[in-house]
């Protein structure tokens, strides 16, 4: 990982990934803003979650050049991106579900603190995403909406400047997706965040700017009325483009 | 871990330790003792790191090897001794690395880890012709080495620590580790490993190094077993390729299935019994009740005992017995927490192991 001039705190170029003939994703180029919110939507299949995981460090790009606040993450492992002090919330809720809700959001608070640190953390975390209560609980016992939570707990105990957050609002209540968009709102006050979505009523919430991608590229970037009132993006939604 | 419960854990392995004695043999209990030890590291590597390692006796039988040949050559025990966990944690660290930077995992590791041990056993059992010397030792093959120097008093290698003193002496070290390990899980390390185990994905995700510090793990796992094999070495004087073989890698874990994976005292108690079960199976006197035909072979049993437990009691003993403690006691639980706060596996693992 070598460190270059910065200019975004997330700069692809030319980002393509090709699994044998299928090509998922042609030349990607995409610029993250210091504690911008961005929305990344498409159709199925349009390369939205091959591009996370190029950034999470998952997938290797068959070609192009990823940077993360200027430091070349290409062929990085996933563990030393997130060391750089990036979040990341999977698409299926990854927790570790034979342990406590405390113990979850411990271990990822003790990454960057010491053991006292991250108890504080830990207490203080607990009490912003509203999960206090089960603290003792397995989170294997949890329903689905709140072990989202205790990911999102996980995510914000590591206090990262960088979110990655990959289908939040999946198998979320309306209720708990509010609290997911109060939540995401205010972790935006401290860092930059990508989240992929297909929920456009969540959408409509959250971003301000939207990059919609299709059939591997991108299709248009821009404000998120004007994105989602274009026609175009409409029919690649409805499945009448070309 | 406090101080309490330290202080608890040395008392009930002091009465333990003092009672056994008064109804079995020492040497018998100190091959126990040994074989609890070997458990409790397939018991931490497995039950906690979520490593199953069918290859356990490779690190144990290196043990036993590194020290007959070490305390032949020096002519005292200790540098042996120390060497025997050593090396065996050296071994274990770079097969661990392989695999765990190779991203080996599950069954795959299993076989690799298996056979590891099964060449190490075809390769002792090879060396029996005059050219397979160490220093002043010979492999000695099939025949495997006898009378090598045991254990003694550090500075007098004349005066041996044997029978009772050697029971005392591997007991003790046995506390010691166990000790050992509980602090480790306690520790942030042992936390996170435990998270591991869960969900290795999420750690990772977490800007955590899941590969070393599975191998850190495993050359734990390593130690303790090598200085397993050590302690079996002085018990039973000499040592055989057998350390390396199936029967026992197959047999140390079931000591942990029934003795019950993510506690230690479990495969530890697991251990002891088994192998005393089969030292009974063993005597002349129960086979000849059955004679010829024994239906009662320890293997046979050992299987018919694995079994049941995977049918009937599939978490095994220690975990059940927890269970079933903590449903009859449902208001010492919620002492302890707030309300009606139930424990999760692991924070029970750690207050009760």
């Amino acid at each position: 990982m070598r460190r270059a001039a910065r200019d975004g705190v997330v700069e692809a170029r030319g980002v393509s990934v090709r699994f044998g003939g299928v090509t998922a994703l042609d030349s990607v180029d995409f610029t993250l803003a210091d504690k911008e919110l961005r929305c990344l939507i498409g159709p199925n299949g349009a390369g939205k979650s091959t591009f996370f995981k190029c950034l999470t460090g998952v997938l290797r790009p068959s070609e192009g050049d990823i940077r993360i606040r200027g430091i070349d993450c290409v062929g990085a492992h996933p563990h030393q991106i997130a060391g750089l002090g990036v979040g990341i919330k999977t698409q299926v809720p990854s927790v570790m579900n034979g342990l406590s809700v405390r113990e979850n959001v411990w271990i990822a608070a003790r990454k960057r603190n010491s053991t006292r640190e991250a108890d504080r953390i830990v207490a203080e975390t607990l009490e912003r995403i509203g999960i206090a209560d089960s603290a003792g609980e397995p989170v294997g016992n949890l329903a689905h909406g709140r072990r989202q939570l205790v990911e999102f707990g996980t995510v914000l105990a590591g206090d990262p400047w960088l979110i990655l957050l990959d289908e939040p609002a999946a198998g979320l209540t309306a209720e708990e997706a509010e609290r997911a968009v109060d939540i995401i709102v205010e972790m935006n006050d401290r860092a930059a965040i990508i989240v992929v979505e297909h929920d456009m009523h969540f959408i409509r919430q959250l971003a301000k700017t939207v990059t919609v991608l299709h059939q591997g590229r991108i299709l248009t970037e821009g404000h998120v009325d004007t994105v989602l009132g274009d026609p175009l993006v409409r029919d690649v939604y409805l499945g009448k483009s070309q | 871990m406090t101080a309490r419960q330290v202080l608890s854990s040395v008392v009930v392995a002091a009465i333990v330790m003092f009672v056994l004695p008064v109804f079995f043999d020492v040497l018998n209990l100190t091959t126990f003792a040994a074989y609890a030890l070997l458990a409790l590291s397939l018991g931490f590597v497995w039950g906690y790191g979520g490593i199953l390692c069918f290859g356990q006796t490779a690190f144990y039988g290196l043990g036993a090897y590194v020290y007959a040949l070490t305390a032949i050559n020096t002519g005292e025990a200790w540098s042996g001794f120390f060497l025997a966990i050593l090396l065996p944690a050296l071994f274990a660290a770079i097969l661990g690395a392989m695999m765990f930077y190779g991203r080996l995992s599950d069954v795959y590791l299993a076989v690799v880890t298996l056979v590891v041990s099964l060449i190490l056993f075809r390769f002792m059992n090879h060396t029996a012709g005059e050219q397979w010397v160490i220093g002043e030792a010979r492999l000695g093959g099939f025949n495997g080495i006898p009378g090598f120097p045991t254990l003694h008093v550090p500075g007098d290698p004349e005066a041996y620590i044997y029978d009772e003193n050697l029971y005392y002496f591997t007991f003790v070290v046995l506390v010691l580790c166990y000790l050992l390990t509980r602090w480790l899980l306690g520790s942030p390390f042992g936390r996170i490993l435990v998270g591991l185990r869960e969900n290795e994905q999420r750690i990772e995700l977490l800007g955590y190094d899941v590969r070393a510090r599975k191998t850190a793990a495993f050359a734990f796992g390593g130690a303790l077993a090598g200085l397993a094999g050590c302690l079996y070495a002085n018990a039973a004087e000499i040592i055989t390729p057998e350390l390396f073989g199936l029967g026992l890698a197959a047999e140390i874990i079931i000591w942990v299935i029934v003795g019950g994976a993510g506690t230690l005292i479990g495969p530890m108690i697991g251990a002891a019994v088994l192998g005393y079960l089969k030292f009974v199976l063993g005597l002349r006197a129960v086979k000849e009740v059955f004679g010829r035909e024994n239906p009662l072979e320890a293997t046979l049993v050992f299987g018919v005992i694995l079994i049941l437990f995977i049918l009937f009691l599939p978490r095994g003993v220690v975990p059940s017995i927890q269970g079933w403690l903590g449903k009859a006691r449902p208001g010492r639980a919620g002492a302890a927490g707030s309300g009606r706060r139930r424990r999760t596996r692991a924070e029970r693992a750690r207050a009760d192991a």
